[in-house]
């Protein structure tokens, strides 16, 4: 008798444990557990798979040094030197003076220790030096420029107002976001991809860009495009502007950006603020050149190019741009959470659209509830009173499933409901293998409790058996699956545990009750 | 109430030539259907590309969903009814791998509207690029590898109640596995030489059961896979999901006939191996019905009502169960009485 009320105890906890994790989702704030989390193709929402191009940011650390020594080389006079890119990874430094080489490498032990040295070759009246980073460097540059991505990207989704945005990294230079619930995910993906790399230059007045666009542009200077949607048509104006290839200030210095409406043009524009440095440069450039067109150029597209009417202090700009107010706001994100440092590309895209996912939770709902009845009704009109019992495994099992899932914080997904219908099916099995089993005691003439008693012990084996096949299967979808099919995993698991506790454990005590306590004589099976 | 009667003797193992027969047609056919179309099919989660779904208040025909696909440079895309009929959803496939610019689904959806002339809503999109495609190839190989190796594991340790000898066999074929990748070996080829070790130390070590199992279980999944090829069905990563449970549901019927076997030779040890075989499968009928009954009844309601996104997952799941149940009555269960007879000529 003892042990059959130690065993109603654990029965007893294991539910309340699950009802308390379950209740939350049926009645949201009624617990302090969280609900259910639903899956994005449940919810609707957006997921990415991005790799950040860190051979670009390798690529820029180069282009620096390049820019760097040539101006090192412009202040100590040594003009028969010239620095060039040979390839994307590497710097390709001429001296045509030899008796100049030692100087520049004397400075370049001085100031450019990070360099490596490839290769060195001589001829008659030059030498040619080909200059790269070392792997260390590399690999730190590479991982540095992930790390920022991530916090970038970050950044600017929280700034967008995503609830429960996920964002984490996948291998060495991948980005897996998952928006749930975003719906303009257009702007959300613009938001994201944006590189924003901020860049003033001065506009080359001395060719006509259209003229430009034909024959080429003049050394030291580069053609840019300003890119604008016609509201009315509907159609993209390009206009092309010739700009200096030197960056005078870039948005590394930025403090601030925030949406601001041009009272004049009722317009909205993006003022932006430079820290102390960057204003200081800011006021030098202006100062300087008076007069002239200083483009702001985003990510190689120009937004307006206004004339410097005079110097500038303060250290407060302004971007224009025919923009709309949501474009303003999320260039305001963009330049606030910073640039990122490499690139990205978008590799996966899944969108789910919000009706999308509630259609797949009824048509889920839906089957798991005829799929139910269904076997409900077998189960009883096949095994009568012991059907019932079953039955209220079953629903028990299902308690069970949810409870897990929240305690475990998974994430319930459209094949994840197909995991708890097909443990519907799966997990009558247990009772089914133990009904028979009693029946076959039953009619080689044994008594109602000595069959139950046998038909347990005989299918325990037998029923945890066949339950592990299932659950390897299962551990290694958790393991390899992504998504969607990990939810299968995860509820499939569960289904797998919870009916092992419920036809082993709970209708054992139920007949065990009725046929002990109770002492009933006969077996309704 | 009962089906089955308690004193039910069928003779399965005495028609198990006609058992063979079908078998190795369909895996023949499986294995034939899957030449001729070139591999399996595979979606776009493996073969990378894109999918969207549109959905349209009143019916409309593909061809003017096509014109205005063209509008946007899809004009290679196809289009498919998706769902129920009063849906009226399609499914617009496309190789594209590339994101779509950030005014693609504005500009797709004021195309389809003119060409359609009706409102549309875009209710999914998912784009794979070609790299992650390969990955998730690569990953859902590497998860039918890994089940079967921990489900050979277990099966030759627990048939066999031999845990040592399954610890040989798992080195074995790791270290075969291993050896084979050193040759940079591709991963379908890696689970075929891994299915051949097996069978090989299977017939050396002499786990009969294990065996029988093993071969069971590779004839559900090479049917089923037959079936979707026949059907045209696309490899996504629901349908892996499916096949590894089939796997689970099969190994499953399997080892509850086993263990019915293995109790019966005890109890009857006397009596020849085809008359324990029979009576085990007898013994063991009714449930091996019921089990399929109700996993195929939840199932067909997934078919049926869970909606197209699901539906794919539930007919390789149905297909699996109708197979498995056969599998475990008139494959595995045979395979040892083969065995038994090769055994005992020489």
């Amino acid at each position: 008798m003892k042990k059959i009320s130690w065993r109603l105890v654990f029965i007893l906890a294991v539910f309340t444990i699950a009802v308390i994790y379950v209740l939350p989702t049926l009645k949201p704030s009624f617990w302090p557990y969280s609900k259910i989390n639903l899956g994005l193709d449940l919810q609707g929402g957006m997921h990415l798979a991005l790799e950040v191009e860190t051979d670009k940011a390798v690529e820029t650390t180069i282009e620096r040094f390049s820019q760097e020594i040539g101006e090192m080389v412009k202040k100590e006079n040594l003009r028969n030197i010239s620095v060039v890119m040979a390839d994307g990874m590497r710097l390709s430094v001429k001296i045509t003076d030899l008796t100049q080489e030692k100087t520049f490498q004397e400075l370049m032990d001085k100031e450019f220790r990070d360099l490596r040295m490839v290769s060195r070759t001589q001829d008659k009246d030059s030498v040619t030096m080909i200059l790269d980073l070392p792997d260390e460097e590399t690999s730190r540059i590479k991982t540095l420029a992930v790390d920022q991505a991530l916090e970038t990207i970050r950044n600017r989704i929280d700034q967008f107002g995503v609830s429960e945005p996920d964002i984490r990294q996948q291998g060495t230079n991948r980005i897996l976001i998952q928006l749930p619930g975003v719906t303009d995910t257009q702007r959300a993906k613009e938001l994201i991809g944006k590189t924003a790399i901020l860049e003033f230059k001065l506009v080359n007045e001395s060719i006509d860009p259209e003229v430009a666009e034909k024959s080429g542009v003049p050394a030291g200077s580069a053609l840019y495009y300003q890119v604008r949607n016609d509201p009315a048509t509907n159609r993209e104006i390009r206009t092309p502007f010739v700009l200096m290839d030197r960056t005078l200030l870039t948005g590394a210095y930025l403090t601030d950006a925030r949406v601001q409406i041009d009272s004049q043009f009722n317009e909205p524009y993006v003022s932006i603020n430079f820290d102390s440095k960057g204003a200081r440069i800011f006021e030098r450039i202006t100062g300087e050149n008076v007069k002239k067109r200083l483009a702001i150029v985003l990510d190689n597209k120009v937004y307006s190019a206004p004339v410097i009417q005079e110097k500038i202090a303060g250290g407060e700009a302004r971007i224009t741009g025919y923009f709309t107010t949501n474009e303003a706001r999320d260039l305001a994100i963009v330049l606030r959470a910073g640039a990122l440092p490499a690139p990205v590309k978008i590799l996966e895209e899944r969108t789910v659209g919000p009706s999308l996912g509630a259609d797949s939770i009824r048509k889920g709902l839906t089957s798991m509830l005829v799929g139910g009845v269904l076997v409900f009704v077998f189960m009883m009109i096949y095994y009568q009173a012991s059907g019932i019992v079953a039955n209220l495994a079953l629903i028990l099992n299902i308690l069970l499933i949810a409870a897990g899932l929240s305690a475990f914080q998974a994430t319930l997904t459209l094949p994840g409901i197909a995991g708890i219908i097909l443990t519907i099916g799966m997990a009558v099995d247990a009772n089914v293998i133990i009904f028979e089993r009693i029946r076959e005691e039953l009619d080689i003439g044994k008594t109602p409790r000595a069959a139950v008693d046998a038909g347990y012990e005989r299918s325990t084996l037998t029923i945890l058996d066949a339950n592990v096949t299932t659950l390897i299967a299962a551990l290694v979808l958790f393991q390899f699956g992504t998504g969607p099919v990990k939810g299968f995993a995860v509820t499939l698991s569960l289904g797998v545990i919870a009916s092992l506790f419920t036809s082993l454990i709970l209708t054992r005590y139920i007949f065990d009750y009725f046929l002990i306590t109770r002492k009933f004589k006969r077996l309704s099976i | 109430m009962r089906f089955i009667k308690p004193d039910i003797n069928i003779d399965f193992t005495g028609k198990r030539k006609i058992a063979y027969f079908i078998s190795g047609c369909l895996i023949i056919l499986s294995i034939l259907s899957v030449i001729v179309h070139g591999g399996p099919r595979y979606g776009i989660d493996f073969a990378g590309g894109s999918l969207i779904q549109v959905d349209f208040p009143s019916p409309v025909s593909i061809g003017d969903i096509k014109n205005g696909l063209s509008s946007v440079n899809l004009e290679k895309a196809s289009v498919q009814r998706f769902g129920e009929k009063e849906d009226n959803e399609y499914l617009i496939r496309t190789d594209i791998s590339e994101a779509y610019h950030e005014d693609f689904s504005t500009q797709l959806q004021a195309s389809l509207k003119t060409a359609t002339n009706t409102e549309v809503e875009i209710r999914r999109i998912e784009m794979v690029g070609p790299q992650v495609g390969k990955d998730l190839r690569e990953k859902a190989l590497f998860a039918m590898f890994f089940a079967l190796l921990f489900i050979t594991i277990y099966i030759s340790g627990r048939f066999e109640l031999k845990w040592l000898l399954s610890g040989v066999m798992a080195a074995a074929l790791i270290g075969a596995v291993y050896l084979l990748s050193i040759f940079e070996v591709s991963i379908p080829y890696l689970i075929l030489a891994a299915l051949i070790v097996t069978l090989i130390l299977f017939w050396f070590l002499e786990l009969k059961y294990a065996m029988g199992a093993i071969v069971a279980l590779i004839h559900d999944v090479v049917v089923t896979v037959g079936i979707f090829s026949v059907l045209n069905i696309e490899f996504s990563l629901p349908v892996i999901a499916a096949l590894l449970t089939i796997i689970g549901y099969s190994l499953n019927d399997t080892i509850i006939v086993f263990d019915r076997i293995r109790e019966n030779l005890r109890k009857h040890h006397r009596k020849p191996l085809e008359f324990i075989l029979n009576r085990s499968i007898n013994e063991t009928l009714a449930r091996t019905i019921l089990t399929a009954l109700t996993t195929l009844t939840v199932v067909v309601a997934l078919l049926i009502l869970g909606g197209g996104i699901i539906r794919d997952f539930a007919l390789a799941m149905t297909i699996g169960v109708i197979i498995g149940t056969y599998s475990s009555i008139y494959v595995a269960s045979p395979i040892l009485l083969a065995w038994n007879v090769r055994k005992k000529k020489p």
